[in-house]
């Protein structure tokens, strides 16, 4: 099952993500996410805007390689895949 | 008397309480996170703060026990359809009269929720949110749902109703530059006023549009600004397009309305129906962002002086405070106990407070100052803040 990591930034307003593998099935990575927000409820909101849109300085990767559809997010998440969700270093 | 100041900073909030006469701050809550508005709701305690995340977007946060926990609270968000027409910053070449090209639309997403406001006590559970880009939300259950005003949304100043087609007039709300850190040029409400005599009477204040009333409880908008002045446009007397920084009234006498504008202090004494400007750049009063008007005395405001639009510091690195009890007749400035070589602080549109006999501004480069004499005498409470956004009282 794909796997999903996470800056710790997050953590701090979902503890309950915190040390643990989280694991998802797969899908979309709008599902991957809609799956987190099933165990983190509110979670997408911090990520995503009103419109399931990724927010502008968000960054999503799958494996490797950054998310192509940052609109609807529909790239696919392999069955070996891990989703990185970090943060686009800006700011002071 | 208020026991309370609750500062709202690019790293967090700080809450100072009055201990035996001593003003002594709390350790920041909300840490590393900017927020942009803290305020106490007057009704039943409940402390709310506005975060304004870089990465995870705008966010709301409750405090019901004085600040020892706070809660999240559920996003303001923008419903499907609700759209706006883009702005962009004037280039170099920009030519207002020229021809308008087609708009451009934008699904609307909250930036920013930029001030917060509480509804009347005959309303317990109502609150408003302004926010960039320019939608006034309200919410009837103390803050755990929210829903956009469409009428001010489909104003005819900002094209109509965009949620079923296409503009049917034109746009002329400006961004605020405010929003540029968001890499837009959208408009923001960073003023709410509900009058205390009728919950359905409500003013905003939106940079770069102007003032909206409604008396129908945001039913139907009007624009209220006539006679202000906007010297940066081809028109200074159009309509719209005006840049008020902060809108504020007097809470015993709410027909007495002050807005410390871009272009100037602003007065009405007649509910906003007409407005003169009663700037004295003589004695330094003209540019600035906050406001604030004694809540029994309608003629009673303070601003805080800056320099210029070109140089937002203080005047020749020197801090004062001016205040007038005649309706903007005259000015008095006073300095004691605040810095008067080499200060360049700027008080942001938030940043200044007034609770009876007590005022309260807090700067952009970390410094808190408090009066306890209605201005005329000032005591440092802090120094190395991060830099502040807002200061309220609770």
């Amino acid at each position: 099952m794909p796997i999903v990591r996470m800056t710790p930034h997050l953590y701090q307003f979902f503890p309950k993500l915190e040390n643990r593998t989280i694991t998802v099935p797969v899908g979309s990575v709008a599902e991957v996410l809609s799956a987190v927000n099933e165990i983190a409820p509110g979670f997408t909101d911090y990520v995503l805007d009103e419109h399931g849109t990724l927010r502008r300085h968000v960054n999503l990767c799958i494996n490797d390689t950054i998310i192509i559809d940052k609109k609807t997010l529909s790239d696919r998440v392999p069955e070996d895949g891990t989703v990185y969700i970090f943060q686009a270093l800006s700011g002071g | 008397m208020s026991d309370m100041i609750i500062v709202g900073t690019r790293k967090g909030t700080v809450i100072f309480d009055r201990i035996n006469s001593n003003w002594r701050p709390r350790q920041i809550t909300h840490a590393g996170i900017p927020v942009c508005y803290a305020a106490r709701d007057p009704r039943d305690g409940t402390l709310w703060a506005s975060l304004d995340h870089g990465h995870w977007g705008p966010k709301l946060s409750r405090s019901r026990d004085r600040g020892a926990t706070w809660e999240d609270v559920m996003s303001v968000k923008y419903p499907k359809g609700a759209r706006y027409i883009v702005k962009y910053l004037p280039t170099p070449d920009f030519d207002p009269s020229a021809p308008t090209a087609q708009p451009e639309y934008a699904d609307a997403t909250v930036y920013k929720i930029w001030n917060l406001a509480f509804g009347n006590a005959s309303q317990p559970g109502r609150l408003y949110a302004g926010t960039i880009p320019g939608g006034l939300f309200v919410s009837d259950d103390g803050g755990d749902s929210w829903e956009l005003n469409r009428p001010l949304w489909n104003h005819d100043s900002r094209g109509g109703d965009l949620f079923t087609g296409d503009a049917t007039t034109e746009n002329r709300w400006f961004g605020t530059p405010a929003s540029i850190d968001y890499g837009v040029f959208e408009p923001g409400i960073h003023s709410i006023i509900i009058d205390p005599r009728d919950s359905c009477h409500i003013y905003v204040a939106v940079s770069s549009a102007g003032i909206l009333e409604t008396t129908d409880g945001g039913q139907t908008w009007t624009g209220r600004n006539r006679g202000m002045l906007n010297d940066y446009m081809p028109n200074p007397e159009a309509e719209w397009g005006h840049d008020p920084h902060f809108l504020t009234s007097c809470f015993e006498q709410p027909n007495n309305l002050w807005q410390q504008n871009h272009c100037g202090v602003f007065y009405s004494d007649n509910g906003a129906q007409s407005w003169n400007k009663v700037s004295m750049p003589d004695v330094g009063v003209h540019f600035g962002f906050p406001i604030a008007v004694d809540a029994n005395d309608g003629q009673t405001a303070w601003v805080v002086p800056a320099q210029a639009d070109s140089q937002r510091m203080a005047i020749d690195g020197s801090l004062s405070i001016a205040r007038t009890t005649d309706g903007g007749q005259s000015w008095q400035s006073f300095r004691s106990g605040l810095p008067q070589d080499n200060a360049y602080d700027i008080i942001l549109r938030h940043g200044l407070d007034v609770a009876g006999d007590y005022l309260c501004f807090g700067s952009t480069t970390g410094n808190v100052y408090l009066s306890e004499d209605r201005g005329e005498t000032w005591q440092c409470l802090g120094n190395n803040l991060p830099p502040i956004y807002s200061v309220r009282f609770g």
